[in-house]
């Protein structure tokens, strides 16, 4: 694989070759000096698997947003002055709403383009945060977060969590019926916080809720300091993904110390630059097909009345749940104060789960006693805990979105709305419990015919009589490069619990071997070459 | 088929179903079969009538088929029976909104009576009507002129988001209620059995009475639904009016499972 670079590094060599593309190069060169960047660049290598794309998906609707954002502020009014709506949309025609209300109307039927735009920009921020959560299970389930990435880790989940914050300011600007509801209940949590919770609503809203000024504060946020600190974290993303070398699924040829892949010039900026114009094709594609936030339909925002089915945007969704699957009756008055646990309890619930995954990677580092440096991916069922732990995450965090959407379940599968809710708090408790031993179980059976098929091949189904009437199915064995990939994981054993230089046995080192003896307790151990051989002999 | 022809089907085929995209085909397939075939069954059945017979007649024919049909749970004198509540008084109005939407015949006990295909004609719906309001006054079945969705659409749609919302969605696409009941979408329901049910309360919705909602902002909320059914949506497909939940899951299958094709596609080695 050749790499070619768009400057040169000798104008001498340049001015042989001579052509308008040459000369231009070198004139940008010997002004910046950049063929050293490009050169360096242009031959990073980048490996080639499907699932290596989606944070570039992240990154695209990124771009994607920020454009037809750009277009939307030009015709958006952040104010929540009271207008009367004279636009074309008959069933508003004279009501009377805010001026935020009244100009995305003006954009969805009133300037040309602007419907496009706007359910572009929504379509492509759903896009933007599916896409992080989908990157960010690869990243998990693989064990990519191992040193020295852990901190890319933390920045990722960063910018997922900042990623929301933009998503839900963005919901809110509107100012409709369904955008204040969501307000309401984020003013109802807020104001659930004992001893500040009050105050800070007040300050949040400038007033009693929903007050004249939250519109424009939200607007700020959403455009300009959120914007600048996501801007920020996705270019410390991508330097840290630069620095690290990207990682590689285990193959034949794949090591901790190469990259196996195509260079960035030509053949990968090539398909990346290709692939933002499809992600942006599709997403172009649902907003013109697809409705998205029609607040035409919602109306303009007043505190009395509450549309059923109201439920946030996806990402929001978990928190939503939370508040619905939190049993009734937490509420107590104590120091005269009353102590909203019915509130308290799913922050509570929210903030642990949020810290626990932002954390995993140096938890699971201390566990581990790990302090090697890993550029090769794990396949799933070789971390069977890890796995399972993820696989815990997710039932956990699917029970409470799932349950922000309890009413349309129990309206579309005909079920009664307690019932779904008991069976969701159900699932939010046991369900972790069962994913982990389900998944654990089925990561070692995996290891096992993993194992197997190393060792002995694939059944062929040819039955073969020996001459002394002994019958025997022939096993295919695997070719070397197949195997290599079953054979080449590290098998980890439990900590072994040692004195420290005092000769003393602490609590916290007891503590971690128990940890440890959970983690990797059960375990296949990979074929070894003796076993390979002696399998040969065999067949 | 001959054999040679079989065998490269059969290899065709096979190659076919390793193809990266078979599944997202597949599943394609699946889903336009599975709609079209519901499309098909649920196309309403629509019945059209002649004009209504003279009223002695029609008490007669009513009785009739009240005694057939109705009065095992309500009772041969509508007295009501622990199966179903007498009818004294509920009027014509309820009687057209319960059997014209085929909620009544009952298909079963349950949380809440269901829509079916309507089980009597026009005028043998009016003739039970007649008949159930002769007995004592109710509310009639609404004035042709409450009816013409001609009002005022956005007073009609402010009307609909205070006193409606909560139950029946803002955008009228339904909504859950306690213990299995539930508020139906509205798409699909005439002017009439809108006015009605408005003035009946039927199942678990509360009654509005012209003195809470005067026959014109009755006229001017019909108005609102029926603009909103009538006309097409300016944004694409709706996706069932359902909000944020319908537009995540289509996101996370749809448009995420067509990048997540591209991706495998972009990355697939070449054979």
């Amino acid at each position: 694989m050749s790499t070619t670079t768009a400057t040169t590094s000798s104008p001498e060599a340049k001015k042989a070759s001579g052509g308008f593309t040459a000369a231009a190069s070198n004139y940008i060169d010997e002004r910046t000096s950049i063929s050293a960047a490009v050169k360096e660049f242009g031959r990073k290598v980048f490996p080639d698997h499907w699932s290596f794309l989606l944070g570039e998906v992240a990154l695209y609707s990124f771009v994607v947003i920020l454009l037809s954002g750009s277009f939307l502020t030009f015709f958006f009014q952040a104010s929540m002055a009271e207008v009367h709506y004279d636009g074309s949309y008959v069933p508003l025609k004279g009501v009377e709403m805010s001026a935020a209300m009244a100009s995305t109307l003006d954009i969805s039927f009133d300037i040309r383009g602007g419907l496009l735009m706007r359910q572009i920009h929504h379509w492509a921020a759903l896009l933007f945060v599916a896409s992080i959560g989908l990157h960010m299970l690869r990243i998990y389930f693989t064990g990519a977060f191992r040193k020295p990435r852990e901190l890319n880790w933390v920045i990722g989940f960063v910018l997922f969590i900042l990623a929301m914050a933009e998503g839900f300011t963005g919901y809110s600007l509107p100012d409709d019926l369904l955008s204040g509801n969501g307000l309401r209940i984020i003013d109802g949590m807020v104001k659930g916080i004992p001893l500040i919770g009050t105050w800070t609503s007040y300050l949040v809203f400038g007033g009693e809720f929903p007050g004249d000024q939250i519109v424009g504060r939200l607007y700020t946020l959403h455009i300009l300091l959120l914007p600048a600190i996501v801007v920020l974290f996705i270019a410390l993303h991508l330097m840290f993904v630069v620095v690290h070398k990207h990682t590689q699924y285990p193959g034949p040829g794949k090591t901790q110390r190469n990259v196996v892949g195509f260079p960035v010039l030509p053949v990968y900026a090539a398909k990346a630059g290709g692939f933002f114009f499809i992600v942006f094709g599709i997403i172009a594609l649902i907003g013109s097909l697809f409705t998205i936030n029609p607040v035409w339909n919602y109306g303009p925002y007043d505190p009395s009345p509450v549309s059923a089915g109201t439920q946030p945007d996806w990402y929001i969704g978990f928190a939503d749940g939370a508040l619905r699957l939190v049993p009734p009756h937490l509420e107590f008055v104590w120091l005269s104060h009353t102590w909203s646990f019915n509130i308290i309890l799913p922050l509570l619930v929210i903030g642990v789960f949020i810290v626990l995954v932002l954390l995993y990677p140096f938890i699971e580092g201390w566990i581990t006693g790990d302090k090697r440096e890993h550029h090769l991916l794990d396949r799933p069922r070789n971390a069977p805990t890890r796995t399972a732990i993820g696989a815990a995450g997710v039932t956990f965090y699917a029970a409470l979105w799932a349950a922000a959407s309890s009413d349309l379940i129990a309206t579309h599968f005909q079920l009664t709305m307690e019932g779904v809710i008991h069976a969701l708090q159900a699932m939010l408790v046991i369900g972790p419990f069962i994913a982990y031993f389900v998944t654990k179980r089925i990561c070692l059976a995996l290891q096992k015919k993993d194992r197997e098929i190393a060792l002995h091949g694939y059944e062929s189904g040819r039955i073969v009589r020996l001459p002394g009437g002994e019958y025997i199915e022939v096993h295919q064995p695997v070719d070397e490069y197949e195997r290599w990939k079953l054979v080449s994981h590290d098998s980890y054993k439990p900590l072994m619990i040692r004195p420290n230089s005092r000769g003393k046995i602490t609590t916290g080192q007891r503590f971690r071997a128990a940890l440890s003896r959970w983690f990797f307790e059960d375990r296949i151990a990979p074929v070894t070459q003796t076993e390979i051989d002696r399998s040969h002999d065999q067949h | 088929m001959s054999r040679t022809s079989m065998a490269t089907a059969a290899k065709t085929s096979k190659k076919g179903r390793r193809h990266p995209l078979a599944n997202v085909a597949l599943i394609a397939i699946g889903l336009l079969f599975s709609g079209g075939a519901y499309a098909a069954f649920s196309s309403a059945t629509a019945s059209a009538d002649e004009a209504e017979p003279s009223s002695q007649e029609q008490l007669q024919h009513g009785e009739k088929l009240f005694a057939a049909n109705c009065a095992t749970c309500h009772g041969m004198n509508l007295e009501g029976t622990e199966n179903g509540p007498t009818l004294i008084g509920v009027g014509a109005a309820s009687v057209d909104f319960q059997v014209g939407t085929g909620r009544m015949p009952l298909q079963m006990q349950g949380p809440q009576a269901r829509v079916k295909p309507k089980q009597f004609s026009e005028s043998d719906t009016s003739a039970l009507a007649a008949y159930v309001a002769s007995f004592a006054p109710g509310p009639g079945i609404p004035d042709e002129k409450y009816l013409d969705a001609q009002g005022d659409a956005a007073n009609g749609a402010e009307l609909f988001r205070i006193n409606c919302a909560m139950c029946h969605n803002v955008a009228g696409a339904g909504g859950a209620l306690t213990e299995g009941k539930f508020a139906p979408p509205l798409t699909g329901v005439s002017e009439a059995h809108i006015y009605e049910a408005m003035i009946t309360g039927p199942q678990n919705m509360p009654v509005f009475n012209d003195a809470n909602l005067s026959p014109e902002d009755k006229r001017d909320i019909i108005t609102a639904l029926k603009y909103a059914e009538n006309t097409p949506s300016v944004g694409g497909f709706g996706l069932g009016s359902l909000g944020p939940v319908s537009e995540g899951l289509f996101i996370w299958i749809f448009g995420l499972g067509s990048i997540v094709a591209i991706t495998v596609w972009i990355t697939a080695k070449s054979n």
